[in-house]
């Protein structure tokens, strides 16, 4: 074979890998060049088809932002909620049907802001879960507001003269809400993150993956911190894995040292398990569960 | 005690929230989210009594907000859900109200209407979020209220909700009050097979042909579940009929258009109210809730006196019965509105009547219901014109 033949269009361009997981019909997306979300997607579908999960029994779930268009891209049942509330819409489509895989994928400001409650109380239920956060350290679609995660001294649209506001640690947040998986990568660390949704997506109980992600044209720009690649770069180069860190040690400084790692992974059981297992005991043969509750919880022999 | 389908059959002596809880079984809910709040807390406490015995999934979540979205991801899984709660929470269901609309996603929320604004008196009865139930929410969208006035309608129109939700996938709403919430009467619960039941409409066309938002003649489309393989997607942005974003002004009129028009081409067959004595009548009262039975006094002592009083009782508020009023308001001199609210429904009368007839309001802040008083003086001074 000449080498001009390496370079026809079908040797150029092979179809892509995830394609199968994409709703190709709704592509090109609507991320910038340079945004992490795009990478994080990658990611998940490919910790899915490694999953050995059924996939027509995955549900994903997005709140609204940038990263909330990830449901409208992916191929399985999707929604894509209200602003903050993807969380308590995953735990009524788990609880009443627990034989599905619930995966929430949204944003910083989605998840920690304007839902952080109810992701306080899921992690603290445990309602079985995967929360795929993309961290990228402000509003982006709104055009670059300030969020409980944008790092002290980082300037937004609305802290112009920098922002004072404490950030949130959420892995420490995550763990001590009772999250039993809980982990940090970055939109580099492309093998690892996928390597973790896949563990987050086997776990029982409320997992949670956090993953930081440049958003080049509100954040990195207006805090003169380059384009895409150099957002790449600075996790590669300040990033230090330290699995089994004490998340009180893994807050996130502007610009500072990421530490990144699988933090959490206990078992507890989850909220349908807990609550099959209590009221089988207290009730006896009385307790008539859902059918889907017995299948899914009804086999531990409790 | 109770069957498979855990409907009570028998005679009961029962409040009008344990009314609404035990509809709520018959009908086939098996989901219920809510955050306590008074006075519709007796509600989630009986449904988290009964629901182990039935097959069903309670949960009391963080707060309104959280309830109102969750029961929708239980619809889609499949299941019937509610959520239950009183003026405040229902302030703060409101963007759900109009994501159930928007992704039609059928549901029964449940306001046990107390004294308003904010806070106000918790435990004494009110109509005051009527126009709330109806407007809410932001932008164009439709639904469906139902006002019942006894333990025994708490269990009925329960039932309604759940089979109006299906038929329509609309978020339906049971504006109950206070005193009917808190009222102990006699209510009849039918055996199962007397008892009908909407079954949700499911597509069972081929997988690929799918498209979930395409609306059968009724302008109503079938559902899918989650779990099928169909790969949905929905949401809260405008859609096309595959379910995905389209941000166009002729998407959004279309959709929109849909939304409204599948309850209006549809109003007759939703429509319920009750009459007595309004045919030759010179004066109808129109009332709803709780404030038709406070009505009952004043319209049997102007009937003595030789006044021809009909009392017209909706059971809808919304769909507002729009051609009934309408054709009485040129038959008639007068109609007479009680509500437990500064004015709300009455607007709605004088829309309709168009000036025909006239109207007398009879008003009041809430915290307990009229005196029969007031509302005669009402009537009398309607006939005195």
């Amino acid at each position: 074979m000449g080498e001009d033949a390496l370079y026809t269009i079908d040797n150029v361009v092979p179809p892509n890998p995830i394609e199968n997981l994409l709703r190709m019909d709704r592509i090109p997306h609507i991320w910038c060049p340079g945004c992490g979300i795009g990478t994080t997607v990658n990611c998940f579908v490919r910790a899915l088809q490694t999953s050995g999960l059924d996939l027509d029994k995955v549900a994903i779930v997005s709140g609204i932002g940038c990263t909330g268009r990830v449901a409208g891209y992916i191929k399985l049942d999707s929604f894509h909620t209200t602003h903050g509330r993807a969380i308590p819409f995953a735990t009524g489509l788990k609880l009443a049907n627990p034989e599905l895989k619930v995966v929430v994928y949204s944003g910083d400001g989605d998840l920690t802001a304007i839902g952080g409650n109810h992701f306080i109380h899921a992690a603290r239920r445990n309602v079985d879960m995967t929360v795929i956060l993309i961290n990228n350290m402000t509003y982006g679609m709104t055009g670059g507001q300030v969020a409980p995660t944008t790092p002290i001294s980082a300037t937004a649209s609305t802290t112009p003269h920098g922002n004072f506001e404490q950030t949130f640690n959420l892995p420490f947040l995550a763990e001590s809400c009772g999250a039993v998986y809980v982990a940090r990568w970055t939109a580099f660390h492309v093998r690892h993150a996928t390597k973790s949704i896949k563990e987050a997506l086997a776990k029982k109980g409320f997992s949670f993956v956090e993953i930081l992600a440049a958003c080049p044209t509100l954040y990195s720009r207006r805090n003169k911190l380059g384009d895409g690649l150099d957002q790449m770069s600075y996790f590669r180069e300040q990033s230090e894995i330290k699995n089994g860190a004490d998340t009180k040690s893994v807050a996130l400084d502007f610009e500072g040292k990421i530490i990144i790692g699988k933090f959490v992974d206990i078992e507890r059981p989850s909220y349908q398990q807990s609550m099959y297992d209590h009221l089988r005991k207290k009730l006896g043969d009385q307790y008539i569960p859902s059918p889907e509750m017995k299948n899914v919880y009804g086999k531990n022999g409790n | 005690m109770h069957d498979d389908s855990g409907v009570l059959t028998g005679a009961h002596f029962i409040d009008g929230d344990h009314a609404c809880s035990e509809g709520a079984i018959a009908a086939g809910c098996r989901f219920v989210a809510g955050y306590p709040i008074t006075p519709s807390t007796e509600i989630v406490e009986r449904i988290a009594e009964r629901f182990p015995f039935v097959g069903g999934v309670f949960i009391q979540m963080e707060d309104e907000i959280a309830s109102s979205i969750a029961i929708q991801g239980a619809v889609w899984a499949g299941k019937k859900a509610m959520t239950v709660t009183s003026g405040p929470g229902f302030s703060l269901m409101m963007e759900h109200i109009g994501y159930a609309a928007m992704t039609e996603t059928p549901c029964v929320f449940v306001d046990v209407q107390r004294a308003g604004p904010s806070t106000g008196l918790p435990t004494m009865p009110a109509q005051g979020d009527m126009m709330q139930a109806r407007w809410g929410s932001h932008g164009d969208y439709g639904i469906i209220a139902l006002c019942p006035n006894s333990p025994q309608e708490c269990f009925d129109l329960t039932i309604r909700a759940f089979n109006l939700a299906e038929q329509f996938r609309v978020p339906v709403m049971l504006m109950m009050d206070e005193c009917v919430g808190h009222m102990i009467e006699r209510v009849i619960i039918p055996p199962v097979h007397e008892i009908q039941i909407f079954q949700r409409r499911s597509y069972d066309g081929p997988k690929k042909d799918l498209l979930l938002f395409h609306p059968d003649s009724n302008l109503v489309p079938p559902m899918v579940k989650a779990g099928e393989g169909y790969q949905i997607h929905v949401t809260g942005l405008t859609h096309d009929e595959r379910g995905y974003p389209s941000m166009t002004v002729d998407t959004q009129a279309k959709l929109v258009t849909r939304l409204v028009n599948k309850l209006r081409v549809n109003a007759d067959t939703i429509v319920d109210y009750r009459e007595d004595s309004v045919e030759g009548a010179d004066i109808v009262v129109v009332t709803y809730g709780i404030t038709s039975r406070t009505a009952i006094p004043a319209i049997e002592q102007a009937r003595k006196e030789g006044m021809r009083i009909g009392h017209l009782r909706l059971v809808t508020a919304w769909p507002f019965p729009e051609k009934r009023i309408r054709e009485l308001a040129s038959k008639v001199k007068a109609f007479v509105v009680p509500e437990l609210n500064l004015g709300q429904m009455v607007y709605e009368v004088e829309r309709v009547a168009g000036g025909k007839a006239s109207i007398t309001h009879v008003p009041h802040a809430g915290g307990t219901v009229h005196n029969t008083k007031e509302i005669y003086a009402a009537i009398k001074h309607s006939v005195k014109g």
